[in-house]
């Protein structure tokens, strides 16, 4: 039953059965999206009418393809905005969150901790609906006293990015922590010893030393950010997202036009994902 | 140690912001929303009508409940789909593999969940590409309708859940020491006896820790039961939406944000308690 021990043949054929339905499963509908992209149709469905790409280029009276579709160019702009402004926040006080609960001594520390891993299972709907609602009674609040209109504390960009924000940070925390607790402290206190600062320390051995981990979290910051459905759904303003775009695409109904941006997604992720494995590969060779 | 101090502090703000500003205070002022409410006179003053309207109105008990019960079934069928490929990938497949295996997992969740539930819809609705294979091949005369349905926002739900769920299993799963199977193995015990009395204790805390997100996630979606389910997939998650941003009563929102917020923490709490699991470290 495991790679070291026998077993029977119909047990391993029924495993391996398993495994691959799994794998249909997982990629069936990605699989089936991408392809019906380049259907000549005008719904997203078989049978198939022949290869096109007007779902990606065509600017008619039928067809507008994505990259003529200045909503859907708009919404993803804001999704990759979002998604850098998202994961540099996250990253930075993340890392310090890091270095706070891994590195430092302080009273109700533990309480503290707590509370930076609660938003993991805060529901994200819970969380646009607070954020909103305390950044509405924060501006009113502001607008009652000072007569200053606060534009980012209603729904808009910005409130969107704190939203993500709240919650992106803590996996953040989690990832560089996991690495920081592995970090050989012998190093640093030799730099110390040398006459080096903690600042200098930080910037010389320690984040050189947590590079990897930092490039994983900005990455998976980003993919979060620009995936999220939930938070931002209560706190976006005029400028949508793409999900929130797609959403409303999908409720007033398909045309393969979604099929295109869902394939642009895919296949930019595989890339990634080709680059990552690649990189690893070269790292482990080394 | 002046210095040493400075470094703390730098640390030590932007987190307080961060957690105090979008974490703590949002939650104070989501509890405190929810026990206001309009008097006769159309004032705002300190009320339960939120609450009582919630228990007085069987839809939304209704839909609370169901939405538990659905969330308990999806994140158990998760595991029940996802332990047997953790189990595959970590133990079974060649090394060569295994590595690749993986990665193919985080496809879903890199292109996010709106492309999956529309890859979903494509393939299960009427004039979907399932309904026209099983028509070409005479299996059907018309078509099925797969969509908008309780089991189609439960393939839709499992389907967004598995990361969460394999990935905490399988990291646990590869801390475990093969040679404990081979002696089992050894001493003659069966494939079922080695799962029940070896493998599953030792990925129990890979299990709680992906239940844990399971569940909060699928509690907590509104895009997969809105999409997926139809009109009549009664997410809670849509009643809170429908507060918030259709009849725009945001003190009645708020108090179902708040009972949602307490039936998660109320059920990730018991079940930590029943498999003796502490939180920090369930979730990291």
């Amino acid at each position: 039953m495991i790679r070291t021990l026998p077993s029977s043949k119909t047990y391993k054929v029924g495993y391996l059965l398993f495994i691959i339905l799994f794998y249909i499963f997982l990629f069936a509908p990605l699989i089936v999206t991408c392809v019906l992209a380049f259907n000549n149709s005008d719904f997203p469905t078989l049978p198939w009418k022949g290869f096109t790409l007007d779902w990606f280029f065509a600017n008619n009276d039928q067809r507008l393809g994505v990259f003529e579709d200045s909503g859907l160019l708009s919404s993803i702009y804001i999704s990759f905005q979002t998604g850098f402004y998202v994961a540099i926040l996250s990253l930075i006080v993340g890392t310090m969150g890091a270095f706070l609960f891994v590195q430092e001594k302080f009273r109700f520390k533990g309480a503290l901790y707590f509370l930076a891993l609660a938003p993991l299972v805060i529901p994200g709907v819970i969380l646009g609906i607070s954020i909103l609602l305390s950044s509405t009674i924060a501006g009113g609040y502001i607008e009652d006293h000072t007569g200053l209109d606060i534009s980012f504390l209603r729904p808009s960009f910005w409130l969107v990015v704190l939203g993500q924000f709240s919650f992106i940070t803590t996996f953040v925390v989690l990832v560089v922590s996991s690495k920081l607790k592995k970090f050989d402290h012998t190093l640093e206190e030799a730099a110390l010893n040398l006459g080096a600062n903690r600042f200098d320390v930080i910037r010389l051995i320690t984040l050189p030393y947590l590079k990897p981990a930092l490039i994983g979290s900005f990455i998976v910051s980003f993919l979060m950010s620009f995936g999220n459905f939930n938070t931002t759904l209560f706190l976006v303003g005029s400028d949508v997202t793409l999900p929130i775009d797609l959403y409303s695409r999908i409720r007033d109904g398909s045309t393969p036009v979604l099929n295109a941006v869902s394939f642009l997604l895919i296949f930019g992720t595989s890339l990634l994902a080709v680059f990552n494995l690649i990189y690893n590969n070269m790292k482990n060779n080394k | 140690m002046s210095k040493i101090k400075w470094g703390f502090y730098i640390f030590l703000i932007p987190v307080l912001l961060w957690l105090f500003l979008l974490i703590v205070l949002p939650h104070i002022d989501l509890f405190v929303s929810s026990f206001r409410a309009e008097n006769d006179l159309g004032d705002m003053t300190w009320s339960l009508a939120n609450y009582k309207s919630f228990f007085s109105d069987s839809v939304y008990w209704y839909t609370f409940v169901r939405t538990a019960v659905y969330s308990i079934l999806v994140t158990f069928l998760t595991f029940l789909v996802t332990f047997p490929v953790a189990f595959y990938i970590t133990k079974v497949v060649s090394i060569k593999f295994s590595g690749f295996l993986a990665l193919l997992l985080l496809m879903p969740f890199w292109v996010g969940e709106l492309v999956s539930v529309y890859g979903w819809m494509i393939l299960l609705r009427e004039s979907g590409v399932v309904n026209f294979f099983l028509l070409k091949m005479g299996i059907i005369d018309t078509p099925l309708k797969m969509l908008y349905n309780d089991i189609s926002m439960v393939i839709g739900l499992v389907y967004m859940s598995m990361l969460f769920m394999i990935v905490p299993i399988m990291s646990s799963l590869e801390g475990m020491d093969d040679s404990l199977i081979e002696a089992a193995s050894d001493l003659g015990a069966s494939k079922f006896t080695i799962i029940r009395k070896i493998v599953i204790p030792h990925a129990t805390p890979g299990i709680v820790s992906g239940s844990i997100i399971v569940f909060m996630l699928v509690l907590g979606d509104y895009v997969t039961p809105d999409l997926l389910g139809g009109k009549n997939s009664l997410w809670f998650t849509e009643q809170i939406y429908n507060e918030f941003i259709a009849s725009f009563n945001w003190n009645e929102g708020a108090a179902f944000g708040f009972l949602l917020l307490a039936l998660s923490t109320f059920i990730i709490w018991l079940a930590l308690k029943i498999t003796n699991q502490s939180f920090e470290k369930a979730v990291s």
